[in-house]
């Protein structure tokens, strides 16, 4: 409890909902500008612990393409900070081409990254096969983008929760409503603070109905340990140009190994299915694809496999700031797969709306107001 | 849609484990006909008491199960083959060194047995240290421990069993540390007259280095095992040894029962007096629906395989057989139950998960198994927290987590035929 608190029956300056990887990086953002922080999380299995802890640059849009490429930079100022069970890497990530269709894309993209100033490079098929001979032979070639990286996001989490600890505090309790900045517990208690921030990811619907979320459910699967044997995060460009374009079920090629040796086996996309269990077909339907793509993987062994939910905001973008309706609540949710990439941008744009000061990024495309709506003024 | 690289074959009844109640399942309903597929992860059939290998002596009994089975050519044996995951309402994705496929049944008996609990204490990650019943498969397995010094430490009659198979190949049993006190273990022979045959296993079993209130409180040495520290009632000993072998009884394989939804109670899998799990068409029988030995485990599977069969009437006839020896059974778990002392032996630098390098003490800071698992990795490696999770539960009381699939690792080849379903 904060001096904040016992003064004015407030709980601290702000409090946080959800202790992951965008909740963390919100407090610990708050904190450094000198903010005292009440994290409140109930442990639920949530995005942070599901994903690959992907840190990735993605161009849908500008919107994407600024907060990703900030947010990715920030991630590699706080990596000198950041203890070795984060597991950070700047490995870089190598965007696959079958085709012509796809190499074209991979040559639209490089094109977009490099006037954005990131450091990319196209590779021929032959550079490719060099660059990472556990491929099948006969790809066209890749874009190679070099800034991006890998981290353990739920060790993230808790280093963010904790390295300022006389500013951030964790509670585990689980909240039941919130009525602007104000909170009630599932215990009956009521806490408020000057600023509520909802960061709860896929339950943050729950506690806020009106925010346009949709969960979009995801497998992964890691294999025991073997020698080190690929060197960058691998997606196929297939991930924008068909496999995940479109409402159904889907399956894109996306494989990393991680510093223990374990290759990361993704990604499946599916919606309106709320179920947390295995779809043994989606699940063989990921690793039939990634087989396509890793001809030795078939006879790697599989250790374990597991199902998350990305929620997902109807433009893809996440929403950051405060709600339309609600004065003292302030979002930062739907991140879609993107959150553990843009925790550190999200959080910067939040704190710097929340204390007014100079955003780094135009904050515009992240505003709740282009779909919840603005206030009506008179 | 990809190239087909399996085929769904289909059973009558799928038995999984050819142990005592897999086999004898097998036995009691293979003479009614239907299309059986009997399914171990082990080489040969046998389980783990019948374990066979190049020094391993099957009893009669065994061996003439094993012809038997061998007789009915609608009993097919598959044997180095284990259950993936579930592939869809009555279908298991199953591997063997050759291929992944999917197998769809009409009725299922688990018969999937038990394990050892190994409880973390310092120094037993050290090569030298094994399980009571580990030792024994090594030694069946060929495992050369002529002139070794064995201690052997837990608790109930698998140490005895163990420490028999140690000296039966040339090995010096130094020391049998049973952990039970004195009073309920001479309770428990003193019953034995009412199951003759064990009284004579007992006598057999009895050795000179066996004493009570004894457990182990280290393994020492440095790169491998030189020696253990033994608390024998108030005393404290150190003997020399090559080799340690702790067994803290069993905890019985129900990985495929939870993740079918079968109902569980103190760790086993709940039957009714037909060894039906809740589940339409699913039975159970042996030591994964509680610890009891193997003549139970027989009669529970001749009584399973009966009634998969619909031979009810036969199967009733068995019930007056089931209740000896689960009356045998009830007494050897009261007499053995664990000493809470066990739970306090490793030392906050012990490991708790071999797979992740997890120490106690970063374990024994969480609250939770899915905290600790989230924070340390614990039970994230290749057996999948058997072990870990396992002690965890003994330890700190956690709810293991529900198995995902592959319930053990698997060819991603394997995992693949699951596209097809």
């Amino acid at each position: 409890m904060t001096d904040a608190a016992t003064l004015q029956g407030q709980a601290a300056d702000v409090i946080v909902i959800g202790g992951g990887i965008v909740g963390a990086a919100c407090a610990d953002e708050l904190a450094s500008q000198g903010l005292h922080v009440l994290v409140l999380d109930c442990q639920r299995p949530a995005a942070t612990a599901a994903g690959m802890g992907h840190l990735v640059v993605l161009d849908h849009s500008a919107a994407e393409l600024a907060l990703g490429e900030y947010s990715v930079k920030a991630w590699r100022e706080l990596a000198p900070q950041m203890p070795d069970d984060c597991a950070m890497r700047t490995n870089g990530t190598l965007w696959l081409a079958c085709n012509e269709e796809e190499m074209e894309e991979a040559e639209r993209k490089h094109a977009a990254l490099s006037e954005y100033g990131l450091a990319c490079e196209l590779l021929s098929g032959a550079e490719l096969a060099r660059a990472e001979p556990s491929l099948r032979s006969g790809l066209l070639g890749a874009l190679k983008v070099s800034g991006d990286g890998i981290l353990y996001a739920p060790n993230a989490a808790r280093w963010l929760l904790q390295r300022q600890s006389s500013r951030v505090v964790l509670r585990q309790a689980e909240v039941a409503e919130v009525q602007g900045n104000r909170v009630r517990l599932a215990t009956g208690e009521w806490l408020q603070a000057p600023a509520v921030v909802l960061a709860s990811g896929i339950y943050a619907r729950e506690l806020c109905p009106d925010l346009p979320l949709q969960a979009k459910k995801g497998h992964l699967l890691i294999t025991d340990r073997y020698p080190a044997q690929i060197t960058h995060t691998l997606v196929e460009l297939g991930y924008v140009t068909s496999a995940h374009k479109g409402n159904g079920p889907s399956v894109a090629f996306n494989v990393q190994q991680r510093p223990t040796g374990q290759l990361f086996i993704g990604s499946s996309r599916q919606f309106d299915n709320h179920d947390p269990q295995v779809d043994a077909a989606m699940l063989g339907r990921m690793l039939r694809r990634a087989m396509d793509f890793l001809p030795g993987l078939g006879e790697m062994n599989g250790l374990r496999s597991w199902t998350g939910f990305r929620s997902a905001s109807p433009d893809g973008q996440p929403l950051i700031g405060e709600h339309p309706h609600q004065p003292g609540l302030w979002l930062a949710v739907g991140h879609e797969g993107l959150g553990v990439t843009t925790a550190t941008g999200t959080a910067r744009l939040l704190a710097a709306q929340m204390l007014r000061t100079r955003p780094p990024l135009d904050v515009e495309p992240y505003l709740p107001q282009r779909f919840i709506g603005a206030r009506a003024h008179a | 849609m990809s190239m087909s690289m399996s085929m769904t074959e289909h059973v009558d009844l799928l038995i999984i484990g050819a142990g005592p109640a897999g086999m004898a399942a097998a036995l009691a309903a293979a003479p009614h006909g239907p299309s059986i597929a009997l399914l171990d992860d082990n080489p040969l059939p046998g389980g783990q008491i019948w374990r066979d290998g190049p020094n391993a002596q099957v009893p009669k009994q065994a061996q003439d199960m094993r012809t038997q089975l061998q007789g009915f050519s609608n009993v097919r044996l598959h044997s180095g083959c284990k259950v993936v995951a579930l592939a869809g309402a009555k279908r298991l994705l199953l591997e063997d060194d050759e291929r992944g496929w999917v197998l769809s049944y009409d009725r299922l008996i688990l018969c999937t047995g038990a394990r050892e609990r190994l409880l973390p204490f310092p120094g037993w990650t050290l090569p030298g240290v094994t399980g009571a019943g580990g030792l024994q498969a090594l030694i069946k397995g060929g495992l050369a421990v002529a002139d070794e010094r064995i201690v052997i430490a837990g608790t109930g009659p698998l140490l005895l069993a163990s420490s028999a198979t140690a000296q039966k190949h040339g090995a010096e049993v130094v020391r049998v540390a049973e952990q039970a006190p004195l009073s309920a273990v001479a309770g428990f022979a003193a019953g034995l007259w009412r199951w003759p045959n064990k009284a004579i296993q007992a006598i057999t079993l009895a050795s000179a280095a066996y004493r009570t209130s004894a457990h182990v409180l280290a393994a020492l040495g440095t790169d491998r095992l030189e020696g253990v520290r033994v608390q024998v009632g108030d005393k404290v000993e150190e003997l020399a040894c090559e080799r340690l072998a702790c067994g803290f009884s069993l905890v019985p394989n129900t990985e495929i029962a939870r993740a079918l939804g079968c109902t569980l109670r103190d760790q086993a899998i709940v039957v009714d007096e037909w060894q039906a799990t809740g589940l339409a068409d699913h039975y159970a029988a042996g030591e994964c629906t509680g610890f009891g030995g193997s003549e139970l485990a027989l009669v529970e599977g001749r009584i399973a395989g009966l009634v998969a069969v619909g031979d009810r009437n036969k199967a009733r006839g068995l019930w007056a057989e089931r209740q000896r020896w689960q009356g045998f059974a009830d007494r050897l778990n009261k007499a053995f139950s664990l000493n809470p002392a066990l739970k306090h032996l490793a030392a906050p630098d012990t490991l708790v998960c071999r797979c992740e390098d997890v120490r106690y003490a970063d374990l024994a800071a969480h609250d939770s198994w899915t905290g600790a698992k989230l924070a340390t990795r614990c039970g994230m490696g290749a057996c999948q927290g058997r072990i870990c999770a396992t002690a965890a539960q003994t330890l700190f009381g956690w709810e293991p987590p529900l198995l995902r699939p592959p319930f053990s690792p698997a060819r991603i080849s394997t995992l693949a035929c699951l596209d097809d379903i």
